[in-house]
C-alpha cells in the first residue's frame, strides 16, 4: 500500500535535566547526571532511596488562563505531558487555541495523538484522610469507607488517574480533534505511540501528530514495587550520580524517575508546504514480544528485542552499519542489559561493535513510559548538532557484552539512528530515524 | 491494494456468560447479568451492585496453569476468552511447535486492558498503619517496613496494564506487533481498529484484538460512584441498566474479556479457516471539550462515525444495524441519539440502534470487543439485539433502539460505538463476508 513518508518537525521535554529539550540537551553535552536523593517525600526505608526528578516547576505557567482552573484535575503524569506538549508545538511553529487563539494554523480535525502512558498510581497522601476515618479497632473497615470515607474523596478523583487523561488535557488545551490514543505498554508506551502516530499520518487519517509518552514514577506506592521487584538498586544510595550503570560489570539494578518527551510528526509534504524545519523521517518501527516466563525479565538471549530491530531495520531498508548511533533501553539491569546487547550484536554482527551507544537512563533515570519519547528527542537534538554526549557509569563493560558505549564525547554525524525500548512484561519495540536532507 | 482483514475466532468471558454462545442466548433472552455485589462488601456504597464474572477459573482453559498464576482478574478472563477465539481460529496455543500455518512473527497482540485492582487489605492497612494523625502527614519509613512485609512482587507487577497482552504472548507465542491501549471506555473497539489497520498495512497477518478490564473494586467503585456515573437504582440491579428511558440513571458497572482473531483474507483462506465476518472500517477523533463532559453537539462522535464510513467506503444508508455506546447515563444516550441524528439523516429512525449494556453492563475498557461480538452474531443470524428496560422511552430520545424485544431482520452491515471517558470516540463497521 501507497503510505504517506512521515517526519519530525518540533520536539519538546521535561526531564530531571531541564525543563525543556534545550536544557536537558544542554546539560547531557554538559555532562551532568539528574539522578539524585528523593525529595519528592522522604524515602527513609526504602532499600533505593534515589530518583531521577524533573525540576521545579509551576503547571500555570504553562498553560492558558482559561484552563488554569483545569490544573486541579491533572496528577503529575498529566502536568509532564502537558509541558512537554506545549514546547513540542511551539517548537514546530505550530499554533494552537492554547498557544494563541487569534493566529491559529492548524485544522484541528487533522492533528492526532498518541501518547504512551503508565499506570498512574494514585497520591497516598491525598486519600490517607479518608482511609484513615473509615477504621475499626485500628484496622480497615470497608463499611465505613463506602458509608463516610468515600465522601471525603474528591468527586473527580478518578480522572486524575485514568491514563488517557494525558492525551486528553493536551487535546483540550490545543484542540486536537484527530485519532486519539494512549498506549499503555510501560516502558514501551513511549516508542509505541510514536510508532502508532507515524502509522496514522501515513495513512492518511491524520496530517500531523503528537506523541510520546510521560511518566511520574516518584511516587512512594511506584517505587516500593520496584524495590519489591528488585529492579531498583540497593547500592549507591550514598553517591546518586554513579548508581545507574547499564552494560556495566558493577550494575545493580535501575534507578527510576519522572519525565516527558512529545515530538511532532507531520506527514512530509504537509511540512514542506509549510516551510517546516525538518529534523528526521522516521523510516523504521519494528515490533515483538519478549517471552520469559519470569515476567519481568527479558529471555536470556534476548529474542524479542532482536525481532524488532530486524524489522525496523527492513522497513526502513538500511543495513546494519548504516546506523551512526543506537540509544538502547538500557536499564541498569544486568540480566536485561545483558539479554539487550545479546539481541544488538546479534543483528548487528560485526558493526556493533563500531556503533557509538548511548544509553541515556544512568544520566535521566529509567522514566517508564516516558523513556522511549525522550530518547527520540535526545536522538533529534545528536542529529541536529551531530554530537554525542558521553555516556556514563560503564567504565568496565559486563561480560558478554561488547557494545561500543560512548564513553567520550564525540563530533559525528549521525544518517541514521536506533533506539529500541521493552516493557517488563516483554512489549519490545525499536525506532529508526533518518536524518533530514 | 490493502489486505481485506476478516474475524476468524471469538471468545469471551462476561457477566453473561464464560462463552460465545451462551452470552448470545442469554442476550437474546433478554437476560441481565447485573446483581448485587459480590467481590467484596459494597453495602454501604450508593451503588451496591455491579455485573460479575461469576463461578470463573481462567485454569480450567490452560495446560500449563502456572504460567498464570498471578493473573489479575482482567488477565485471567482475558485468557480463557483467547483460549476460546484461538479454539475457533485453529490457533494453537501453550506450545512450542505450533502446526497452525501462521508465522509467529506476524502474529501480533492488541488489547485494550485495564489496570489489575490492587491487594485491598494491603493497600488500605499500610496506609493507616503508616498514617501519623499528630503531624497528619505519612510515615514512609513506617509504611514502606509494612509494604515490604506483606506486597506480593509479583501481585503488584500484575497491576500493570500491560500485563494482559504479556499473558497472551506467552500463550500464544505471538511474535508480532503487541499494544496494549486504555482509552477509557472506548478502548478495545480502538485495540480492534488498530489491529486492522496493522494488517492492512502488512504488518501482521493475525492478531488477536480484544479488551480485558475489572474496575470492580473498592477504588474503582468508589471513583465512578463519585463522578455520579452509575445507577444507583440499589432496589433492582437487573433493570438498571435501562439505555435511552426517561428513569435511566447511570451505568452498571461490569467486568471481562472478549477477544476476536483478526486475520488478514489471504492468511485464513489460506488457512481454510472459517470466516465469520469482515472488518471494513474504523474511525476515531477526540471530543477536545471538557474532561467531565461530551461535547454537545456529539461534534467528536459525529466525526469517528463519518471518519469508519469513509473508511469502509460506505455511506450511512448502507448500515444495518447500531449497536450504540449506550450507557445508560443522563448525557451519553442523549449525546449519542444526537450523533446519530447527524450522520443517518432521514434514515436515522429507520436503522436499529441497540445497546446490550441494558444486559452487560458496562465492561469499561473490554465493552467495545464484548459489543463487536453480539455484532458479528446479529449478522451471523440476522437478529438485532434488544435494549431492555426500555419501558419509558425518553420524549427526547426517538431512534428505534429495538425495545426489549430482540428483532428478527437480514443484517450485513453493523457499526459499533465506543466513547471513552475524556473524548476518545472510536467506531469500527463490520460486514458479512462476501468472496
Amino acid at each position: 500500500m501507497e503510505s504517506a513518508r512521515v517526519v519530525i518537525t518540533g520536539f519538546g521535554q521535561i526531564t530531571p535535566l531541564g525543563l525543556t529539550a534545550e536544557e536537558t540537551w544542554d546539560s547531557l553535552c554538559a555532562g551532568r547526571v539528574g539522578i539524585d536523593t528523593i525529595t519528592a517525600f522522604n524515602p527513609v526505608g526504602f532499600s533505593c532511596k534515589l530518583a531521577g526528578q524533573v525540576p521545579e516547576y509551576k503547571i500555570r505557567d504553562f498553560v492558558p488562563k482559561t484552563y488554569r482552573k483545569s490544573t486541579k484535575l491533572m496528577s503529575r503524569d498529566i502536568e509532564l505531558s502537558v509541558i512537554a506538549a506545549n514546547e513540542a508545538l511551539i517548537h514546530a511553529g505550530l499554533v494552537t487555541r492554547g498557544i494563541d487563539p487569534e493566529n491559529i494554523n492548524i485544522d484541528p480535525e487533522r492533528v492526532a495523538i498518541n501518547l504512551g502512558a503508565g499506570l498512574i498510581s494514585c497520591d497516598l497522601v491525598e486519600l490517607a484522610p479518608a482511609i484513615a476515618a473509615s477504621t475499626t479497632d485500628g484496622r480497615f473497615d470497608i463499611r465505613k469507607w463506602g458509608k463516610d470515607g468515600l465522601d471525603l474523596v474528591t468527586p473527580l478523583w478518578l480522572l486524575k488517574y485514568l491514563p488517557n487523561m494525558l492525551a486528553c488535557h493536551v487535546g483540550i488545551i490545543h484542540d486536537i480533534q484527530g485519532p486519539s490514543n494512549t498506549i499503555t505498554c510501560a516502558e514501551a508506551g513511549g516508542h509505541l505511540a510514536i510508532a502508532e502516530a507515524t502509522q496514522v499520518i501515513a495513512r492518511g487519517a491524520s496530517d500531523i501528530a503528537l506523541a510520546g509518552g510521560a511518566e511520574a514514577k516518584v511516587n512512594p506506592i511506584v517505587m516500593i514495587r520496584q524495590c519489591l521487584l528488585k529492579r531498583s538498586t540497593i547500592e549507591n544510595n550514598h553517591d546518586p550520580a554513579t548508581a545507574c550503570r547499564p552494560f556495566d560489570a558493577d550494575a545493580k539494578g535501575s534507578v527510576f524517575g519522572e519525565a516527558a518527551g512529545v515530538v511532532i510528526l507531520e506527514e512530509l509534504q504537509h511540512a514542506e508546504k509549510r516551510n517546516a524545519k525538518i529534523y528526521a523521517e522516521v523510516v523504521g518501527l519494528g515490533q515483538s514480544n519478549s517471552i520469559n516466563p519470569a515476567y519481568e525479565h527479558l529471555e536470556p538471549d534476548g529474542t524479542g528485542i532482536r525481532i524488532a530491530i530486524e524489522k525496523a531495520l527492513t522497513e526502513a531498508q538500511i543495513q546494519p552499519d548504516d546506523l551512526d548511533m543506537i540509544i538502547p533501553h538500557g536499564t541498569g539491569i544486568p540480566a536485561d542489559d545483558l539479554a539487550e546487547a545479546n539481541a544488538i550484536q546479534t543483528v548487528l554482527g560485526d558493526a556493533a561493535a563500531e556503533i557509538p551507544v548511548w544509553p541515556t537512563k544512568s544520566i535521566l533515570s529509567n522514566t517508564g513510559a516516558a523513556s522511549g519519547a525522550v530518547d527520540v528527542v535526545a536522538t533529534l537534538c545528536a542529529m541536529r548538532d551531530g554530537k554525542i554526549p558521553a555516556a556514563k557509569n560503564c567504565e568496565k563493560k559486563a561480560a558478554g557484552c561488547n557494545l561500543n558505549i560512548a564513553n567520550q564525547p564525540q563530533e559525528k554525524n549521525i544518517r541514521c539512528a536506533l533506539s529500541c525500548s521493552y516493557s517488563y512484561g516483554g512489549q519490545t519495540t525499536a525506532v529508526i530515524l533518518k536524518k533530514a536532507d | 491494494m490493502a489486505e481485506r482483514v476478516v474475524i476468524t475466532g471469538m471468545g469471551i468471558v462476561c457477566p453473561l456468560g464464560h462463552d460465545v454462545e451462551t452470552l448470545w442466548q442469554a442476550i437474546l433472552a433478554g437476560k441481565s447479568g447485573a446483581a448485587k455485589t459480590t467481590i467484596f462488601d459494597a453495602s454501604t456504597f450508593p451503588t451496591t451492585f455491579d455485573a460479575e464474572v461469576k463461578d470463573y477459573d481462567h485454569r480450567k482453559y490452560l495446560k500449563n496453569p502456572k504460567l498464570h498464576e498471578y493473573s489479575n482478574r482482567g488477565s485471567g478472563f482475558v485468557v480463557g476468552a483467547t483460549v476460546q477465539a484461538c479454539r475457533q481460529a485453529a490457533i494453537d496455543v501453550e506450545t512450542d511447535e505450533p502446526t497452525d500455518g501462521i508465522d509467529r512473527n506476524r502474529l501480533g497482540i492488541y488489547l485494550g486492558a485495564g489496570e489489575g485492582s490492587i491487594d485491598n487489605d494491603v493497600f488500605f492497612n499500610s496506609i493507616i498503619e503508616g498514617w501519623d494523625e499528630e503531624k497528619n502527614e505519612m510515615d514512609w519509613g513506617r509504611w514502606a517496613e509494612i509494604a515490604y512485609d506483606r506486597m506480593d512482587p509479583m501481585f503488584e507487577l500484575e497491576q500493570e496494564p500491560s500485563m494482559p497482552v504479556a499473558h497472551l504472548a506467552m500463550l500464544t507465542g505471538a511474535r508480532g506487533p503487541t499494544r496494549s491501549c486504555l482509552t477509557a471506555c472506548a478502548a478495545s473497539t480502538q485495540a480492534v481498529g488498530e489491529a486492522m489497520m496493522l494488517i492492512r498495512k502488512g504488518d501482521a497477518d493475525v492478531i488477536i484484538a480484544g479488551g480485558a478490564h475489572s474496575m470492580i473494586h473498592p477504588l474503582g467503585l468508589t471513583g465512578f460512584n463519585r463522578l455520579t456515573a452509575l445507577s444507583t437504582r440499589n432496589d433492582s440491579p437487573e433493570t438498571a441498566s435501562r439505555p435511552f428511558t426517561a428513569s435511566r440513571d447511570g451505568f452498571v458497572l461490569g467486568e471481562g474479556a472478549a477477544t476476536l482473531i483478526l486475520e488478514s483474507l489471504g492468511s485464513a483462506k489460506k488457512r481454510g479457516v472459517k470466516i465469520l465476518a469482515e472488518v471494513i472500517g474504523y474511525g476515531s477523533s477526540s471530543d477536545a471539550f471538557r474532561v467531565t463532559d461530551m461535547h454537545e453537539e456529539g461534534r467528536g462522535a459525529i466525526q469517528a462515525i463519518n471518519a469508519a464510513l469513509a473508511d469502509a467506503g460506505i455511506t450511512y444508508k448502507d448500515v444495518d444495524y447500531i449497536n450504540t455506546h449506550g450507557t445508560s447515563t443522563a448525557e451519553n444516550d442523549l449525546i449519542e441519539t444526537k450523533a446519530i441524528k447527524a450522520v443517518f439523516k432521514e434514515e436515522a429512525k429507520n436503522t436499529p440502534a441497540s445497546s446490550v449494556k441494558s444486559m452487560l453492563g458496562h465492561l469499561i475498557g473490554a465493552a467495545g470487543a464484548a459489543e463487536l461480538i453480539t455484532c458479528v452474531l446479529a449478522i451471523r443470524d440476522n437478529i438485532i439485539p434488544p435494549t431492555m428496560n426500555l419501558n419509558d422511552p425518553d420524549p427526547a430520545l426517538d431512534l428505534d433502539y429495538v425495545p426489549n424485544k430482540p428483532r428478527k431482520m437480514p443484517v450485513n452491515v453493523a457499526m459499533n460505538e465506543s466513547f471513552g471517558f475524556g473524548g476518545q470516540n472510536n467506531v469500527v463497521i463490520i460486514k458479512r463476508y462476501q468472496d
